[in-house]
Order: C-alpha cells, then structure tokens, then sequence
C-alpha cells in the first residue's frame, strides 16, 4: 500500500480547502509556528500512511470515547481513517476470527513500522486471565503486537500508570504498558480520559512527521503535559489573592474563588486542561465548579479524598490510623510537647531536691 | 583540661573556656532559626489556608505574598546550608559535628548511652563535652541535618514545578518529581519533614534551656559569643 494520508482523504471525500484547514488547525494545536502548517500538509501529501494497530485491554473504553469527540470533526474523521483501515476491536466493522485475520495481516504486512496504541492495561495476577480478548490474555497479545511495533502510544492514566484497576490493592496486579514492554519507545497520553484534542494532536504528529514528540522525563509529549492545570487556570488570580471556596454552596462558589481548599489537585496535576479544555473547548472541570481530581497523575485513586488536596497517609505499624501530614504532625507535636513538658517537670523537682541550684557553682547568690 | 579529640568528652583537668562555635556557624545557625520559623508558619499556611479574604482578586496577592515569603526563606535557608557545608571543610571540629558523626568510635556509642541513661534519670550525672553530646549531636545529624537535606530537595522540587518541563528549573529539580513518582508525592514527603523538622525544633529549644539552667557548661550564650563555659567540675 503506497497510499498517501492525502490521497486518503480525498477518497474519503474531503475536500481540499478542508484538508488545509485540518493542516493549520492541528499546528495550532501542537503550537507548532509559522511553518507548521505547510509542513503538515507536506509531510501528508507526500508520505506514505504508517499503519496504527490500537489494542484495549484492562479498561473502560472512555480514551475512544473521548477521542471520537474530538473538537475538530475533520481530526477526527482524518484520524480515525487513517487508524480503522488496521486494527481496533472497539471501532472496525470486522469481528471475530476476521479481525483476529486482520491484526495477523497487518503485523505480518508492516513489521517493524506499524505504531501500537494501547489503551487499558494488561493484568498480570494468575498469569492474566482477567483480561481475555479473543480467547487469549492480553498481556500475550500485548507482547506479540508490540515486539514488531516501531513505538507504542499508551492511552489514558490505565496504559500509562495502571488508573482505577491499578488501585490498591491491585487484585488482578494491573500493570502500565511501560512496565511489560520495556524494549519499545513509549509515549505516554495519560489522562481519565485523556483530551480529545490531545490525542488527536499526538496521533497526527506521530503520522505526518514520522517521529515521536519531545517527551517530558516522564514520556509525556512536552507539547500538552508541559504545564500544571493550576499553571494556566482561569482561577489562578483568586488563588493568589486567597480566595478559596470554603464549601461548594458559599459565596465563594459562587462568586467562582479558587477550589483550592475543597481539594483541587490542579497544583500537582500536568495536563492541558485549563488550556484546551473540554467538549470542543466548552469547558472544564473547574470551570464548571469541581476542584480537578489529578486524573492525569500516577495512582490518583489512592491519595485519599478528591475534596482534600493534601493525601491521607496511613500510620505505619497502626491499624485503621490514617490522616492527612497535618493531622499526624500535630498530633506527633502535641504528645512530643506533652513529654517535654513531664521531661522538664521531673528535672524541676530533681533539681529543686538536691543540694541547690547550679550546684557547685562556687558563689551562690543568698 | 584533657579532651578526647572524636567525641569532644572532657576527661579531666582543670576546665579551660573553649571557643567551640566559630562566627559562620552561629550566624548560620540563627539565620536557619529564623528561615525554619518564617518556612514552617508560611508553610502550614500554604497547605491550610486561612478564611478567604474578600474584595476583587486584582486587589489583592495576600497568598501570593505568603508563597513569596515561604520561598525566599527557602532560598535563604539552601544557600546558608550550602554555605554551612563549606565551612565543614576549613572550620573546626565542632563544624563537622553535623555532618559526621563518630559511629566506628566506641568512645562515642558509650557517651550516647550515657546521656540516655542520664536523660531518662537513670544516671545523676550526664558528663560534659566540648561541642555535642552524643545524643545532642545524633539528633542534630539524623533530624536536622537530613530532615533539611529532605526540606530543601522536595522544596526545590516544588519549586521547579512551577516551570515546564523542559526548562532550566524543571531540568535541574525535576528528578526530585520523577523520584517520588508524582509531583503529589514531593508534597506530601515536603509536609510530613516539615513536622519531622519542627519536632526537631521542639526538643532542640527544651533541651538547650534546660542545659542551660541546670548542668555544668553554657550553652546558649556559647551559640551567641562561641565560647564554652564551664561552671563546675566534670562528674560533679
Ligand atoms: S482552582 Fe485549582 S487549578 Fe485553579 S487556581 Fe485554584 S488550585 Fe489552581
Ligand atoms: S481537570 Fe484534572 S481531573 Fe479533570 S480532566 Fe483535567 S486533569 Fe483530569
């Protein structure tokens, strides 16, 4: 198959103008400048497809959902056709032993230069029976797709750090896609779901330029998860100023203060968010009143409340004890004062009994 | 007066006023005071919020000011422990007492149990030493000194986050978040050594008053004009 992403679309039906328009919308989008565009389209009329197998493992399915709404409809169709010619259990028309055909073929067909998107992750516990898809686990097709794959793009917190599956205590050991295939580039997408436009944005760059994006020391591309939520919020003047949202009907709700104090993980969270926002940029969490509960961060299930910013940390050695840094430390504090003060009553008294203060001291004041 | 040279223990002899405290350590010393009492009431401040204030958001940066204050304490703090770190090298030995202490001499484990023993007044009396007690200085090195180590690390390590990766500050600290696996985790380990730091704090001012007031040498004053005195004989 020569086929160009161009020659593609145009079978698809679209339009030229409209081919450009996707160009210069998804180098705006992945803030590429100037000649970004041009190079998109360049790169897309000339290059041949490079075909994407996209597997679901242990999961919910909200990464498609999210990326079939993705805000740009033409991103979505140009991208969805590009990806459904391959494999993808959720979204191709084939089914059954024609599929399983299907991810054979394209395996065999572009060894080594196919790119693998994972979304869910693979269970490890009792050799991986709690993810079967196709009558085999999937951690074994995992390993197979991935050992002929060029790179593999982990979709959402599941792929990425484990999510919802991987939270303590872990029974079916869920585990990111990083920690199974460890001979691969990588890219990771996180996010519960991650942003549509992300996605779609990391899609095409892969595709057009054939290269992965610059990846963070945590394999994020730079170019969406660079940033704290918190780093861009709208909110941010109220949170300088100290004006937090106390409870989710006071003044302070209403009057849209920073959702800092009702446990807003924005501070700790890297994603796009605040910027590109959701539902074709309509809003997003805190917009719509909700601290952000930190979903694009490893283990964000098990740090407590999503109303309290600070996470609960269980007392080593002492069942049932838990509690945030501040209610440990000052009930740590509270008993060492206690003891200073026994500490310092006994010496008083000591003190007092023998033979004078500062004894031995050569003059003592009478 | 007879002194041994690892532990600092007076071990006889008429007592002779020591210049123990050189002038870096205890500028550095009240300095880092100073810095922990700014860094520990913003810091709570920061994790615990006070009630909101009101007016326009444009008029005010109250918070801000408050992170502004935690920070430079912070930087303070880091370049006066750096600092601090030098003069390990050219001053004397009390100098090192933070940074080293003597676990391979068998000298210093008996002098530690000693001064449990006295503390806990299962001993009528604690001996007298130049610089630290054993105990003194094992609290000085496990609690402060790699509780700060701990502070100013996950500090920087916020610090950076407020920068992207991929620039000067992120590059230089954004180990620290990759470390601790995410950027919450550099909280929470920042918050749980402030309290490590201000129990430290705690027992450290009881225990110099109560040095002070009660036993044979200075203490207090000797962190002020850097000299040990002493007021009656050892064992007395
Ligand atoms: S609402 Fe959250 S993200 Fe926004 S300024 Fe407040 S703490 Fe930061
Ligand atoms: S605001 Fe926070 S919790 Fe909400 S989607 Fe974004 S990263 Fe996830």
């Amino acid at each position: 198959m020569s086929d160009t992403y161009y020659d593609l679309m145009r079978r698809q039906g679209i339009s030229r103008r409209s081919f450009l328009k996707f160009c210069s919308l998804t180098a705006a989008s992945l803030g590429l400048g100037a000649g970004g565009a041009e190079a998109i389209a360049q790169a897309m009329q000339t290059k041949t497809r490079t075909p994407v197998i996209w597997l679901h493992g242990l999961e919910c399915t909200c990464c498609t959902e999210s990326f079939i709404r993705s805000a740009h409809p033409l991103a979505k169709d140009v991208v969805l056709s590009m990806l459904s010619l391959d494999y993808d259990d959720t979204l191709m028309a084939a089914a059954g032993h024609q599929a399983e055909q299907a991810l054979e073929d394209t395996i065999k067909k572009y060894k080594g230069n196919y790119i693998l998107a994972v979304e869910g992750n693979p269970p490890l516990a009792d050799d991986g029976v709690y993810c079967i898809p196709g009558g085999k686990p999937f951690v074994e097709k995992l390993r197979r797709v991935a050992k002929d794959a060029k790179a593999i793009v982990s979709w959402g917190s599941c792929a990425s750090w484990g999510c919802v599956q991987a939270a303590k205590p872990n029974p079916t050991q869920a585990t990111p896609v990083h920690k199974v295939i460890t001979d691969k580039p990588i890219i990771k997408v996180p996010g519960c779901p991650p942003i549509a436009e992300v996605m779609t944005g990391v899609v095409t760059y892969i595709l057009t330029f054939d290269r992965l994006p610059d990846l963070d020391a945590q394999g994020r591309p730079k170019m969406f998860y660079s940033q704290r939520v918190h780093d861009k919020c709208y909110r941010r003047p109220h949170f300088d100023a100290g004006q937090f949202v106390e409870k989710f009907d006071d003044a302070g709700a209403r009057m849209g203060y920073c959702l800092y104090k009702v446990g807003c993980k924005g501070p700790v969270t890297y994603n796009a968010c605040s910027t590109v926002r959701w539902n074709e940029g309509l809003s997003f969490p805190i917009q719509s009143g909700h601290g952000c509960i930190g979903c694009s961060e490893d283990g964000f299930w098990d740090k407590g409340s999503f109303y309290d910013h600070l996470t609960t940390i269980k007392v080593p050695g002492i069942a049932g004890a838990e509690g945030t840094a501040d209610k440990i430390g000052l009930t740590v504090l509270a008993a060492a004062g206690a003891a200073v003060a026994a500490h310092a009553a006994v010496t008083a008294i000591k003190q007092a009994r023998s033979t004078g203060r500062n004894d031995k001291v050569s003059e003592v004041e009478k | 007066m007879q002194v041994d040279h690892v532990t600092g223990r007076v071990e006889g002899g008429p007592l002779v006023d020591t210049y123990v405290y050189e002038a870096p350590v205890r500028l550095w010393h009240w300095v880092t005071m100073l810095c922990v009492m700014a860094l520990g009431v913003t810091g709570y401040l920061i994790g615990a919020p006070l009630p909101s204030i009101g007016g326009e958001a444009v008029d005010s940066f109250f918070f801000g000011w408050i992170r502004m204050i935690h920070e430079t304490s912070g930087w303070v703090l880091a370049i006066a422990f750096l600092v601090r770190i030098y003069w390990a090298f050219v001053g004397n030995r009390s100098s090192r007492a933070l940074f080293i202490v003597p676990f391979w001499s068998g000298k210093w484990w008996a002098g530690l149990f000693g001064d449990i023993r006295y503390y806990l007044f299962l001993k009528k009396h604690g001996d007298l030493w130049v610089g630290h007690n054993p105990l003194a200085q094992f609290a000085m090195f496990s609690m402060f000194m790699l509780g700060a180590v701990v502070l100013i690390l996950t500090g920087f390590g916020l610090f950076a986050q407020q920068y992207p990766w991929g620039t000067t500050w992120m590059n230089l600290f954004g180990w620290v978040t990759v470390l601790l696996g995410e950027p919450q985790a550099v909280r929470t380990v920042h918050h749980v050594a402030m309290y490590y730091m201000l129990l430290f704090a705690l027992i450290h001012t009881y225990m110099v008053f109560r040095e002070d007031i009660t036993r044979g040498s200075t203490v207090i004053s000797t962190m002020i004009n850097g000299i040990r005195m002493f007021k009656r004989e050892p064992g007395a």
